[in-house]
């Protein structure tokens, strides 16, 4: 995965008056943003590969939105609050042990409470650190920006990445294996193996598949919102 | 005619600016100049045009695919008896197998155009642009790729794919970077692989009683096991390499409803030589292409299916359907004249060898074409490019 990060346009945003409210205009915008106009997987292209690996069941999804939803929290937090006295040339490596020490204690708290889907996401849990959509909003927003933006930027980007993440993956089980959260949809006797007519379609279940649905929501994206679609 | 002419001119002034259905004006076009040919001409600048256009281009090629379509025909009503130890003999009862083969092939050609051609309208209408061409063919190779036991429901989900995200989401006809029919089969090879491969799909049996000895196998799945015994369906013994040549070439074994028959595919590619139409720098170096890969197999020899005759493998499976009717796809194909040759020799190569070294993918030559077509462009690009620096190297500056 590669750390190099499409930088967001709220990057830019000022420092904020000591007065402004909670949920001003400027900080909501940090949060609806992500989920459509600056999509970190859909219109940055970040994080797709987790959305590769992990999709073929929701819940797999669900859970791992979560995780990632919990790091970003974090991570945004405290970098943010320790931003100023974060030397700048070891800033990275600093971003990096904060955001492995939470994903640790994520993984612990997967492997303590939900181990099936701890044992089915195996490394890829792990792989949070190197997730772009992490380290990209660390060094492009939490660095720059007060604690309370931060959260709001951490919860509104991970929400940008949960959501495709977990469309990807009820198109994928609702093909793939004709269930939803593991609720079977397509009754048994439907199979072509119990003298049915229908069959799951495997190409679902692999890889490509993955692909070809974010594509397909990338475009669904773009032909509603046309101010996405680039000049060229 | 003149009555056909006339319907469209009543039709016409509906369609046209201001009708009831101008909405729909595109979709009427398409049906006047499938049926006509259009008196459009070009206004400015000096051109020189072929008489030919694209709708009666691809027409040809639908014509070519005639001679494997009829053979498919009559091959799936044979086989079908075969398996049931009926008119064993090959003249005999030719009707009831032409018969039993329309049956059982006809739905599956309807739904693939109806599902296609269905599509290309619906999308033409909304983006208000003309229907393609395009679908004419793949709509006819798709159904001859197809295991005559795939569910029809089947043909037209992977007929949709291959129209939609193999075709529409590039631009539509001649934006498409893979061969749309073999996108349509490689989705359903990979997403319902019980009814694309293995021993059951090639032969319908209605649920009926086979005869003795009958395993449905074709020649390619025999090959993993044995490079000189084969049988046939009733379960008989071909009595030499030689003498199962002869059937692969004419056709009488199991295989994907067009492809069986080398002979009947070679008549389809006279047509298309004989009008131009398909390339023969892609046939011929895809056929060197995989006889060169199949001797090559042969001195290494490590398994029956490397030790199998380079003749009897260019003849099994869909190596000719490829090299005839896929390989030479325009769109798809490599453009300049160098990088055909290296096109589909290297299409055929990777063919034979996907075929021989990973038998869980049996029609190695789908995907074959399927990655050169992927790696066409390129290949142009490297031809371009070094067209351009040898010329370079010939021109003296003159100051």
């Amino acid at each position: 995965m590669s750390t190099e990060v499409k930088e967001a346009p709220e990057k830019a945003a000022p420092m904020k008056e000591p007065s402004e409210p909670l949920f001003s205009k400027k900080n909501k915008l940090l949060l609806t943003d992500p989920l459509n106009d600056s999509n970190p997987i859909t219109v940055q292209v970040l994080g797709i590969c987790s959305a590769l690996a992990i999709t073929v069941q929701v819940k797999q999804a669900v859970v791992m939105s979560l995780s990632v939803l919990a790091v970003m929290i974090g991570g945004n937090l405290i970098i943010s609050l320790i931003r100023n006295i974060i030397p700048s040339r070891i800033r990275i490596i600093v971003q990096l042990v904060v955001v492995a020490s939470l994903v640790i204690l994520v993984d612990q708290v997967l492997k303590a409470y939900v181990y099936d889907v701890s044992k089915a996401l195996s490394v890829f849990v792990g792989l949070i650190i190197t997730n772009c959509i992490i380290m990209g909003r660390l060094e492009a927003f939490a660095l720059a920006n007060k604690p309370w933006p931060s959260i709001l930027d951490a919860i509104g980007n991970a929400m940008g990445y949960g959501w495709i993440l977990i469309a990807v993956a009820v198109v994928r089980e609702a093909f793939g294996s004709g269930s939803i959260m593991g609720w079977k949809f397509i009754p048994d006797a439907w199979l072509i193996s119990n003298g049915g007519f229908y069959a799951h379609n495997n190409f679902m279940i692999l890889p490509p598949m993955a692909l070809i649905v974010v594509g397909i929501i990338i475009w669904i994206q773009r032909s509603k919102n046309t101010a996405l679609i680039e000049e060229h | 005619m003149k009555l056909l002419k006339n319907v469209f001119d009543n039709l016409r002034p509906n369609f046209e600016e201001g009708g009831k259905f101008e909405r729909y004006y595109k979709a009427y076009e398409a049906m006047e100049t499938f049926a006509f040919v259009p008196g459009h001409v070009t206004h400015d600048g000096a051109h020189v045009r072929d008489a030919i256009d694209l709708k009666r281009t691809m027409f040809l090629v639908v014509i070519a695919t005639i001679p494997a379509l009829l053979f498919g025909l009559w091959n799936t009503g044979h086989q079908h008896f075969l398996a049931l130890g009926q008119f064993m003999e090959l003249g005999d009862g030719f009707m009831d197998k032409f018969l039993f083969g329309a049956m059982k092939v006809l739905p599956i050609v309807i739904v693939s155009y109806a599902v296609g051609l269905g599509i290309e309208f619906g999308i033409a209408v909304a983006k208000n642009h003309s229907v393609n061409e395009g679908y004419l063919v793949s709509g006819m190779l798709i159904p001859l790729i197809m295991p005559v036991e795939v569910p029809l429901w089947m043909v037209a989900v992977a007929t949709a794919f291959a129209v939609l995200i193999g075709k529409e989401v590039f631009g539509g006809t001649g934006m498409n970077i893979l061969n749309p029919a073999l996108t349509a089969r490689a989705f359903l090879f990979f997403a319902y692989p019980t009814k694309m491969s293995g021993n059951l799909v090639w032969v319908s049996t209605e649920g009926q009683a086979t005869v003795d000895g009958y395993t449905g196998e074709t020649l390619l799945a025999q090959s993993i096991n044995s490079s000189t015994q084969y049988i046939d369906q009733a379960g008989a013994s071909y009595s030499s390499v030689a003498d199962t040549i002869y059937a692969a070439f004419m056709g009488w074994v199991p295989g994907s409803i067009g492809e069986t028959s080398t002979l009947a595919i070679l008549l389809g590619a006279a047509i298309l030589l004989f009008t131009g139409i398909g390339s023969w720098r892609i046939m011929l170096s895809f056929l060197l292409g995989g006889l060169s890969m199949s001797y090559i197999f042969n001195m290494w020899g490590a398994n029956p299916f490397m030790d199998v005759n380079p003749i009897l493998q260019i003849c099994m499976g869909g190596f000719m359907f490829g090299m005839v009717f896929m390989a030479t796809d325009p769109v798809s194909a490599a453009q300049t004249n160098t990088g055909k040759w290296i096109y589909g020799f290297l299409a055929g190569f990777l063919g034979i060898m996907i075929r021989v070294f990973n038998p869980a993918y049996p029609e190695g030559i789908m995907m074959g074409i399927l990655f050169m077509n992927v790696m066409a462009p390129l290949i142009d690009h490297y031809v371009v490019e070094a067209n351009i620096k040898r010329r370079l190297k010939r021109a003296t500056v003159t100051a």
